[in-house]
C-alpha cells in the first residue's frame, strides 16, 4: 500500500485495490448526494415564492456578491484540478501548493456566504420567517456546510501528503476528495442558476 | 426551550417505573457479570472493536432480537389494551407513545439490522470473498446504528416518547400540536440511524460489485446477493431524500422553521409526499433480502435448481424501480384528486405483477421436487400463503376508489402486518436456521424449532387474520379503545390471544438458541445440509475468520452444486494456501458511537449552539480515521489455515444427491 509509484501507464490513484474500491464508493456516495441536493432544489422548487410575511428572495438578493462567490469557488475547482495534474506528475510539493490555493479560494467564498446570511437576517429573512428562508437558507447551508467540510477535508490530506508523499493510496484519497469539491462546485452552479438568476427572471 | 425539568424522568406511572428498575437492575447485573469472569477485555477485543464482517454481523443481529422483544412487548401491551372494550390499563396518551415506539422500532431497529446482520454474514460467502470492501466502516455502520437504538430507546424514559405514529405526519407531529421535546426522538434518532443505512448499501454494492470470485459474472450471483444488491441500490436512492425530511421536520421544531408547518408557508402535505417517497421504497428495502432468503431455503431444499433464476433478476430490477413510483397510494384519501389517483392505482397494481411472478417461481421451483422439511424450508412454506395473502390485500388497497373504505382501518394494519411479518420475520427466521450451523457449527433444535414454527404461525394468523373482519367493519387503527356496542370486542380478544402465542413462539426461539448452543451435536460438514448449492457450503463449519483459504473459481451458477454433480473435491488443495491478509480491529468505531450518541442527545434537547458545536465530535473521529488508515492489517499464516481447514470438514466427501 505504501510503496512508490513505479507504473506511469495507470493514473496513480487508480493503482492499488483499495484505492479502486474507495474510489467506487464514493462515486457511489457522490450519488447519495446527488438526490440529497436534489430534494432540497425541489423543495426551494415549491416553497420559492411562498414568503409568508417575509420579504421575497429578489427584495434581499445582492447578485454582485453572489457572482463574486461563484467565480471564487469556479476558480477553486479549477485549481484543484492542478492539485491531480501535479499529483499524477509526482510533485508533491506542486500538489501541497495547489491544494492550500484551493482552500484559499474555498474560504473565500466560504466568508462571502456568511455575510450572504448575516445580510440575510439583517434583511428579515431568517429560517424562522417563512417556507421560503427555510428552504433557502437550508439549501445554501447545506452546500455551506459541504464546503466546510471540504476545508478541513483538504488540510488533512495536505498534511498525509506531506507526511508520506505522493503513494497509491494517499493518491486516491486526493482524488477522492477532488471528486468531492468539483461536486460542490456543480451544486453551486445549480443554486447560482435556479435560485439567484431564477429569482432575478 | 420549554422543557419542563420535573419531566426528564418519567417514571410516575408504574409500568414506567418498573421497566426503569429492571432496566438498572439488569444493567447492574451484565456490568457485574462481565467483570467477575474477567470477560471485558474480550469482550472489547472480540466483538466490540472486531471488524470481521462476520462478527459485525452477529453483532447486528444481537441487537435486533433485543429490539425485536422491546418491539414485542409494546406490542402485547397494545393488545392487551385492546382485548376488551373500554380497558383502561393505558392512558389514550401512553397508547400512542407505545404503538408509535412499537412501528419505529420494529422497522429501523429490528427489521434492518436483522437484515443487515444477515447480509454480512452471507453475501461474503456467497461471492467467494475474505471480507467485504470496508471493514472498518462496516463496523462503523452497526455502531451508527446502535447509537440511534439506544437514542430511541431511551426516549420513554428521559424526556418523554414520540407519539406521534412511526409517520410522524405534521401538522401532528409538529410543536404546535406535540409539544415538550419527546418527539425530537424520532428526527435526530432515526438520522444517525439512515447514515448506518447508508454505509452498508455503498459498502455492499462496492462489495458484491468488485469482490466477486473469479468466474462470477452478475448473473452467476447466487439470489440473495442479487436482491441485496439491489436493495443497496434502492437505499441509496431512496434514503437522502428520508435524510432531507428528516433534517427538516427536525429544523421545524428545534429551530422554528417553516418547512411543515400550517402557518408561514408551509406544507404539511409535504411531509407525507417525502416521508413515503422514502418510506414505500422502504419496504422494498426490508422484503427485497427476504425474497432473497426464501428462494435460496426453497432452492436448496427442493433440491433443484430455483426456477426462472432470469426472471427473478428481472422481477427484483422491476420491483427497485416501480417502489419509487407509487408512494402516492398512501395518501389516496388526502385530496390529490382523481386523476392522480388513477395514476398511482395504475403503477400500484403493475407492481404486484413482479411480486406474483416471484411467487410462481417458488412454487414451480418445489414442484416434482424432493421436498426435506427441515425447519427453514418450514418458514419457507409459511411465507409462501401469508405473503401471498399480503400481496392480495395490498392490490385490494392500491385501487383508489376501494381504499376510502380500507383506508386507516385495521384492514391496512393486517395488510401490511402479513407482509411484513409473513414476509419479512418468517424469511428472517428462516435465514436464522438456516445458515446458523455454518456460522456456529451445530443445527437449532428440530422439536423446540417446530413448537417456535407452529406457535408462531398459528400466534400469526390469530393475530392478524380477524384485522381484516375487524377493519372492513369499520375499526380504526390507532384507536386506544373502544365502546362495546361496536362489537369489535370478540375479534379483538382473539387478536390478543394470537399475540399471545406469537409471544409464546418468540420464548421457544430464544429457548432453542440456549438449549442448543449447550446441547446439539457439533457437526463439522462443509455442506451443513448436505444440499447446498452456493459458496457458503465450500467453506469449514464453522466458517474460519478467513472465510475462503483459497478464493475459488466459478464456473457455475450454484457453484457447490455444480462441483458435486461434476465430482470435485471440496476441500482446498493445500499447496496452493498462502498467507492471508486479514483487517485489524479498531476502536474508532465505538468512539464514534458515544460521539454520534451525545451529539444526538444535545438536538434532542434542543441545547441548540450546544448541539451545533457538538457535531465536531464526530468529525474529529473522522479526522482521527483520515490519519490512521495507513495500518496493514495482519497476516493469519498458511500452516494455521490448512490446520483449521483439516479440522474444518476437510475430508468430507462430496456426492449429488
Ligand atoms: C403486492 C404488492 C403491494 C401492494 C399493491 C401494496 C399496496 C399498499 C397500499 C395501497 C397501501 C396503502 C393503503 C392505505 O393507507 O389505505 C399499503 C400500505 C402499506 N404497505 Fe403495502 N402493498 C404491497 C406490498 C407491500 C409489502 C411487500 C410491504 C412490506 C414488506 C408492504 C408494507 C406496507 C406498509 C408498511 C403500509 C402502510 C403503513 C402505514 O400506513 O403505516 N406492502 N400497501
Ligand atoms: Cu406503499
Amino acid at each position: 500500500m505504501e510503496s512508490k509509484i513505479t507504473n506511469y501507464s495507470v493514473p496513480t490513484e487508480y493503482q492499488s485495490e483499495l484505492g479502486k474500491m474507495n474510489i467506487l464508493g464514493f462515486w457511489i456516495f457522490i450519488a447519495a448526494e446527488i438526490i440529497l441536493f436534489a430534494t432540497l432544489f425541489a423543495l426551494y422548487g415549491v416553497y420559492h415564492d411562498r414568503i409568508g410575511d417575509g420579504p421575497a428572495g429578489p427584495e434581499v438578493f445582492v447578485i454582485k456578491d453572489v457572482v463574486i462567490q461563484t467565480v471564487l469557488l469556479l476558480t477553486s475547482s479549477f485549481t484543484c484540478g492542478y492539485v491531480i495534474t501535479s499529483m499524477r506528475r509526482g510533485n508533491v510539493k506542486g500538489a501541497i501548493v495547489w491544494i492550500a490555493i484551493t482552500l484559499l479560494f474555498g474560504l473565500g467564498f466560504l466568508v462571502m456566504e456568511i455575510n450572504e446570511f448575516i445580510h440575510y437576517v439583517n434583511a428579515g429573512l431568517a429560517i424562522q420567517t417563512s417556507a421560503f428562508g427555510s428552504s433557502l437558507l437550508t439549501l445554501l447551508g447545506t452546500h455551506g456546510a459541504h464546503v466546510t467540510f471540504g476545508l478541513f477535508w483538504g488540510i488533512i490530506l495536505a498534511i498525509q501528503l506531506a507526511q508520506r508523499g505522493i503513494t497509491a493510496f494517499t493518491a486516491s484519497k486526493v482524488h477522492i476528495w477532488s471528486i468531492y469539491w468539483h461536486f460542490l462546485d456543480v451544486v453551486w452552479i445549480f443554486v447560482f442558476t435556479f435560485v439567484y438568476l431564477g429569482g432575478l427572471m | 426551550m420549554d422543557i419542563k425539568w420535573d419531566q426528564i424522568l418519567i417514571i410516575e406511572e408504574p409500568i414506567m417505573f418498573w421497566t426503569f428498575i429492571g432496566l438498572i437492575v439488569s444493567s447492574i447485573g451484565l456490568v457485574a457479570g462481565l467483570t467477575y469472569f474477567k470477560k471485558w477485555g474480550w469482550l472489547w477485543r472480540e466483538w466490540l472493536t472486531s471488524t470481521d464482517a462476520k462478527k459485525v454481523g452477529i453483532m447486528y443481529i444481537v441487537l435486533a432480537i433485543v429490539m425485536l422483544v422491546r418491539g414485542g412487548i409494546d406490542a402485547l401491551m397494545m393488545k392487551y389494551q385492546t382485548a376488551v372494550p373500554e380497558n383502561t390499563f393505558l392512558s389514550s396518551q401512553h397508547f400512542n407513545e407505545v404503538f408509535s415506539a412499537h412501528g419505529t422500532i420494529m422497522i429501523f431497529f429490528m427489521a434492518m439490522p436483522i437484515l443487515f446482520g444477515i447480509m454480512n454474514l452471507v453475501v461474503p460467502l456467497q461471492i467467494g470473498a475474505r471480507d467485504v470492501a470496508f471493514p472498518k466502516l462496516n463496523l462503523l455502520g452497526f455502531w451508527i446504528t446502535t447509537a440511534a437504538a439506544v437514542l430511541y430507546n431511551i426516549a420513554f424514559l428521559v424526556g418523554g416518547s414520540p407519539d406521534a405514529g412511526w409517520t410522524s405526519y405534521f401538522p401532528l407531529a409538529g410543536k404546535e400540536f406535540t409539544p415538550g421535546i419527546g418527539n425530537n426522538y424520532y428526527y435526530v434518532a432515526l438520522q444517525i440511524s439512515g447514515f448506518g443505512s447508508m454505509i452498508i448499501a455503498i459498502n455492499f454494492m462496492v462489495t458484491i460489485l468488485k469482490m466477486r470470485a473469479p468466474g462470477m459474472g452478475l448473473f452467476k450471483m447466487p439470489m440473495f446477493t442479487w436482491t441485496t444488491l439491489i436493495t443497496c441500490l434502492i437505499m441509496i436512492i431512496a434514503f437522502p431524500i428520508f435524510t432531507i425530511a428528516l433534517l427538516a421536520g427536525m429544523l421545524d421544531r428545534v429551530f422554528g422553521s417553516h418547512f411543515f408547518t400550517v402557518a408561514d408557508g408551509g406544507l404539511d402535505m409535504m411531509w407525507a409526499n417525502l416521508f413515503w417517497l422514502w418510506a414505500h421504497p422502504e419496504v422494498y428495502i426490508v422484503v427485497l433480502p427476504a425474497f432473497g432468503i426464501i428462494s435460496e431455503v426453497v432452492a436448496t431444499f427442493s433440491k433443484k435448481r430455483l426456477y426462472g433464476y432470469h426472471s427473478m433478476v428481472w422481477a427484483v430490477i422491476v420491483i427497485s424501480v416501480f417502489s419509487l413510483l407509487v408512494w402516492v397510494h398512501h395518501f389516496y384519501t388526502m385530496g390529490v384528486g382523481p386523476t392522480v389517483n388513477s395514476v398511482f392505482s395504475i403503477t400500484t397494481l403493475a407492481i404486484a405483477v413482479p411480486t406474483g411472478i416471484k411467487l410462481f417461481n417458488w412454487l414451480f421451483t418445489m414442484r416434482k421436487g424432493r421436498i426435506a422439511f427441515e425447519q427453514p424450508m418450514l418458514w419457507a412454506l409459511g411465507f409462501i400463503p401469508t405473503f401471498l395473502i399480503g400481496g392480495v390485500t395490498g392490490v385490494m388497497l392500491g385501487m383508489a376508489s376501494a381504499d376510502f373504505q380500507y383506508h386507516n382501518t385495521l384492514f391496512l394494519v393486517a395488510h401490511f402486518h402479513y407482509t411484513l411479518v409473513g414476509g419479512v420475520v418468517y424469511a428472517v427466521f428462516a435465514a436464522i436456521y438456516y445458515w446458523w450451523p455454518k456460522f456456529f457449527g451445530f443445527k437449532l433444535n428440530h422439536k423446540l424449532g417446530n413448537w417456535h414454527f407452529w406457535l408462531f404461525n398459528v400466534g400469526f394468523n390469530l393475530s392478524f387474520f380477524p384485522l381484516f373482519f375487524l377493519g372492513l367493519d369499520g375499526a380504526a387503527r390507532r384507536m386506544y379503545t373502544y365502546s362495546a356496542e361496536t362489537g369489535f370486542g370478540p375479534l379483538y380478544m382473539l387478536s390478543f390471544i394470537g399475540t399471545l402465542l406469537i409471544a409464546a413462539g418468540v420464548v421457544f426461539f430464544v429457548i432453542n438458541m440456549v438449549y442448543s448452543s449447550l446441547k446439539e451435536k457439533r457437526i463439522t460438514d462443509r455442506d451443513v445440509w448436505g444440499t447446498g448449492r452456493t459458496l457458503e457450503w465450500l467453506v469449514p463449519t464453522p466458517v474460519p475468520a478467513y472465510n475462503f483459504a483459497v478464493i475459488p473459481k466459478v464456473e457455475a451458477l450454484d457453484e457447490v452444486w455444480h462441483r458435486k454433480e461434476t465430482g470435485k473435491a471440496l476441500a482446498f488443495d493445500e499447496k496452493e494456501i498462502k498467507d492471508i491478509h486479514m483487517p485489524s480491529h479498531s476502536g474508532l468505531p465505538f468512539y464514534m458511537f458515544v460521539a454520534f450518541f451525545i451529539s444526538g442527545f444535545l438536538f434532542v434537547w434542543e441545547f441548540q449552539a450546544l448541539a451545533i458545536a457538538s457535531l465536531a465530535l464526530p468529525f474529529l473521529g473522522m479526522a482521527i480515521n483520515s490519519f490512521t488508515s495507513y495500518d496493514e492489517g495482519y497476516y493469519i499464516p498458511a500452516k494455521e489455515v490448512i490446520e483449521t481447514e483439516r479440522k474444518g470438514g476437510g475430508e468430507q466427501q462430496w456426492k449429488a444427491k
